[in-house]
């Protein structure tokens, strides 16, 4: 299994995912500089964490018109995996490989906590190591996780088992408390969590692990 | 020529700095604001000199780059 991280100017989360890649995978990720055209073969895709050029204009609206973002579409259309966290979700958004956007959270607040999550579907190669219904704890760190789409694409998300996670108890005004969102084919995955601050004894907490080893197991 | 292209957030967006503006504007004793929304104006000095394809340009920029239309609208000001 090959994975790739994205490192755009202002990602801070990057190599906090890289630890968690590594301890699932056993070898080192990519780390893909934002100005490359190529991207190395890759099954695994992560946009990672962080304030992609200080979020300037939009959340994630450079980003996503950055050179590396052309072969990481032509890749997730050939079926590879990619998985967008936080800013990471944001730039899904922009780059029309997830629907919808996030907006500034609701109270305006930069939210930074520990948030519980329910697992809405475990059909996917993301969230198989998760029961559905299932209730995680995993931290949220964001300015701008208010997730908004038009009803006709919230229903179709629902309709078809897209809806990945959503908050318990929801801290920003997402859209129907949905925290994560999966694409048509259900190998992209933008969430506004961050499962890699959850992947480890030592960070205070391990739900977040599930999901990277799940990933590992579909690509191995 | 230049062009302002303004850039807000659509109606029926929650705009929940408009409401914190709108929220302190009543705190100061400002009455009769129904609504305060913010939106961003961005200025763009361009070579361009024929009005049409300058409208045709920044509409391609704000379509890619300059505005979501998941979220939001523009509006397109040329001047000479």
């Amino acid at each position: 299994m090959k994975a790739s991280v994205i490192v755009f100017p202002g990602s801070n989360c990057d190599r906090d995912v890289a630890v968690s890649l590594e301890q699932a995978m056993g070898q080192k990720p990519n780390m893909v500089w934002h100005a490359d055209s190529e991207l190395p073969p890759s099954d695994l895709i992560v946009i990672p964490g962080g304030f992609s050029y200080g979020d300037y204009l939009r959340c994630g609206a450079i980003a996503g018109n950055a050179h590396i973002i052309r072969p990481v579409k032509e890749a997730a259309e050939k079926g590879a995996m990619v998985l967008g966290i936080c800013n990471g979700f944001q730039v899904l958004t922009e780059t029309g490989l997830l629907p919808g956007a996030l907006m500034r959270n609701a109270d305006l607040k930069f939210i930074c906590k520990d948030a519980p999550l329910s697992v809405e579907t475990s059909d996917t190669p993301f969230t198989k190591g998760y029961k559905q219904g299932q209730t995680i704890s995993v931290p949220v760190a964001h300015h701008d996780g208010n997730y908004r789409a038009d009803e006709d694409t919230l229903d179709r998300l629902e309709g078809e088992g897209r809806v990945a996670f959503r908050y318990a108890d929801n801290p920003n005004g997402s859209a129907r408390d949905i925290a994560g969102i999966l694409s048509e084919n259900k190998r992209v995955l933008g969430m506004m969590p961050h499962p890699e601050r959850c992947a480890d004894p030592l960070l205070g907490g391990t739900d977040g692990k599930a999901l990277f080893t799940a990933i590992v197991e579909e690509l191995s | 020529m230049k062009a302002r292209v303004t850039i807000m957030l659509k109606q029926g967006v929650l705009d929940p700095q408009g409401k914190a503006i709108e929220h302190a504007l009543t705190a100061l004793d400002f009455d009769g604001v129904n609504e305060a929304r913010q939106g961003k104006i961005i200025e763009l000095e361009l070579t361009e000199t024929d009005q049409a394809k300058a409208t045709a340009q920044v509409t391609d920029m704000c379509e890619k780059l300059l505005a979501n239309t998941v979220i939001e609208r523009y509006d397109i000001e040329l001047m000479d």
